[in-house]
């Protein structure tokens, strides 16, 4: 589905070209759930805008659906670390405000808004307004507002990191429960190994900047996943994999 | 931010009453110890008149007072309102057209060291005495803080609301209209009551420099005939007119955006706890 091929992106700055992006390989096959985990400021959030169309690589291409992106890809939905919510809008409009922006009759997505919101444990709040919500609540709302368009695409930017562990792990719940079935394509970007592991078809690992995929690691489990899936030997030496290369690549030490 | 903000509903309601009552009481702590001060010193009407004195010619000079606050009230409202049919407007191009910024903004913030109230006179001379002059005035002086407010409002939004709006497929104009606007609009009202403090100044100074009706003007006149009872009575009806039009904006912000002090209460508390 989406074909990075030998993606370069660089940055001038004052103090030089800062190179973010070094050559990246990276096939994204259809319906896969995949995660990118890497060091801070490795290229993550870069290498994710450019598959969004929202910057341009310096060198190399980027496909979707044989399609080569040169500008905003819109058949997409996008979750931020910020809900990035309208203060001006109830929840319900919020969520529609994916629905006004593409011109789509909001009458016919109404129904289809409220069911989301309902799966995420937000029945009955449709009418409060952002102030009104705690932080999970309102990524809630933003991950309704990223799906009610049921878009094949979802491009995902550390959307719990800035959660509690408990709200986050309800929130990966959910996210798997929206997912499941639809066969949605998931680029999701993450500092937390496990989080990648537990959501992920695949996990992606990146070196510090410049950034280059080091390790492609298919996960695959034949227990469901639920929560405890997380202590059972296989996640753990998925877990040790992972932490291994991060200290190969000197990002972690002892 | 703990015990007391907590308290019991009825508590704070006592508590907002309280803090009413406190510059109440100083206010007219001060009104009579002016009339003290008049009473024990002798000081003469032509330099401090009492407080009942001004009363008193509040009560006489009614009629001229409020035939003369309709003129002044219209030139302040009507040069607010000019500065925000041109401001605006203005401040959307400088946000939207790199270039148009480049060729009128620095120009614009340059402008700002000319004192528009000493354009008053110029102003007289230009268009005469009477109505649009003092319009004119009001208008100038209010309409910078209208478009630097505005300006700053439509740039506050964090960039990735703009990459969410375009991965929808959202036109230049529907990105404006529905996120940008919407957006500044806190930013906005706080311009425009700088602005409509500033248009009253515009206003009365217009009066009092070139023109033959208005408070501003009465208030020339009397300073004239040393009635400094009608003085006072005068800046009372500026005052009251002054706190009536400014608050119009706060209601109407109230109004129009009951998120904007909600979320932005919510934000200060997170910050705090
Ligand atoms: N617009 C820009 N101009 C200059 N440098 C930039 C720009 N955007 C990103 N960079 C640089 O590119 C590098 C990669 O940034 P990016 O935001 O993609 O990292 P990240 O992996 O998402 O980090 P984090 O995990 O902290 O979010 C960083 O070193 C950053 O300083
Ligand atoms: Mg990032």
């Amino acid at each position: 589905m989406i074909e990075i091929s030998n993606v370069n992106k660089s940055f001038p700055t004052k103090d030089g070209t800062v190179v973010a992006l070094d050559n990246v390989e990276l096939d994204i096959g259809k319906g896969d759930f995949v995660s990118i985990v890497g060091p801070s400021g490795c290229g993550k959030s870069t290498l994710m805008m450019c598959v969004a169309g929202l910057a341009q690589p310096s060198a190399g291409r980027i496909t979707i659906e044989n399609q080569q992106v040169t500008g905003p890809v819109t058949d997409v939905g996008i979750v931020f670390q910020d809900a990035l919510l309208l203060d001006w809008r109830n929840v319900l409009d919020n969520v529609l405000f994916q629905i006004e922006m593409r011109g789509l009759p909001k009458a016919d997505y109404r129904d289809r808004a409220l069911a989301l919101l309902k799966r995420v444990g937000l029945a009955s709040f449709e009418n409060k307004y952002p102030w009104e919500l705690s932080g999970g609540m309102r990524q809630r709302v933003a991950l309704c507002r990223a799906l009610v368009h049921d878009p094949p695409l979802l491009l995902m930017d550390e959307p719990f990191g800035a959660l509690d562990t408990l709200t986050r792990d309800q929130m990966n719940i959910d996210l798997l429960n929206l997912c499941e079935g639809g066969n949605k394509t998931v680029l999701f970007i993450t500092h937390s190994i496990s989080e990648a592991i537990f959501l992920s078809d695949r996990v992606i690992v990146m070196s510090q900047r410049p950034g280059r995929v080091v390790e492609d690691i298919r996960i695959s489990f034949d227990e469901e996943r639920k929560l405890d899936i997380r202590s059972i030997p296989r996640f753990v030496e998925y877990e040790k994999r992972i932490y291994h290369t991060f200290r190969k690549l000197g990002v972690l030490s002892g | 931010m703990n015990g007391a903000a907590r308290g019991a509903p009825e508590k704070r309601i006592v508590t907002r009453m309280a803090d009413r009552l406190y510059p109440t009481a100083t206010f007219i702590g001060a009104i009579v110890l002016w009339q003290l001060v008049v009473i024990v010193t002798g000081i003469h009407a032509i330099v401090l008149p009492a407080p009942t004195a001004v009363i008193e010619s509040m009560t006489s000079a009614f009629g001229t007072l409020a035939h003369n606050a309709l003129p002044t009230v219209l030139a302040i409202v009507v040069g607010f309102v000019g500065a925000v049919a041109v401001g605006v407007p203005l401040a959307i191009l400088i946000a939207a057209s790199p270039t148009f910024e480049k060729s009128f903004y620095p120009l614009l913030l340059g402008s700002q060291g000319v004192p528009k109230v000493a354009m008053a006179p110029i102003l007289i001379v230009w268009f005469g005495f009477g109505f649009l002059p003092k319009i004119l005035i009001a208008m100038l002086i209010a309409f910078f803080p209208i478009v630097i407010d505005t300006v700053a409002g439509l740039r506050s939004i964090d960039p990735n609301y703009i990459h969410l709006a375009r991965s929808m497929g959202a036109s230049r104009s529907k990105i404006y209209w529905r996120l940008l606007l919407p957006n500044a609009l806190p930013h906005m009202f706080a311009g425009f009551k700088v602005a409509m403090a500033l248009a009253i100044v515009g206003a009365i100074v217009g009066e009092m420099v070139g023109a033959n009706n208005g408070l501003g003007y009465v208030l020339v006149v009397a300073n004239g005939n040393l009635d400094m009872a009608l003085v006072f009575a005068t800046l009372v009806w500026l005052v009251v007119i002054s706190l009536l039009l400014t608050g119009a904006i706060e209601v109407t912000e109230r109004i129009l955006l009951p998120w904007s002090r909600k979320s932005r209460n919510e934000g200060l508390a997170r910050t705090i706890r």
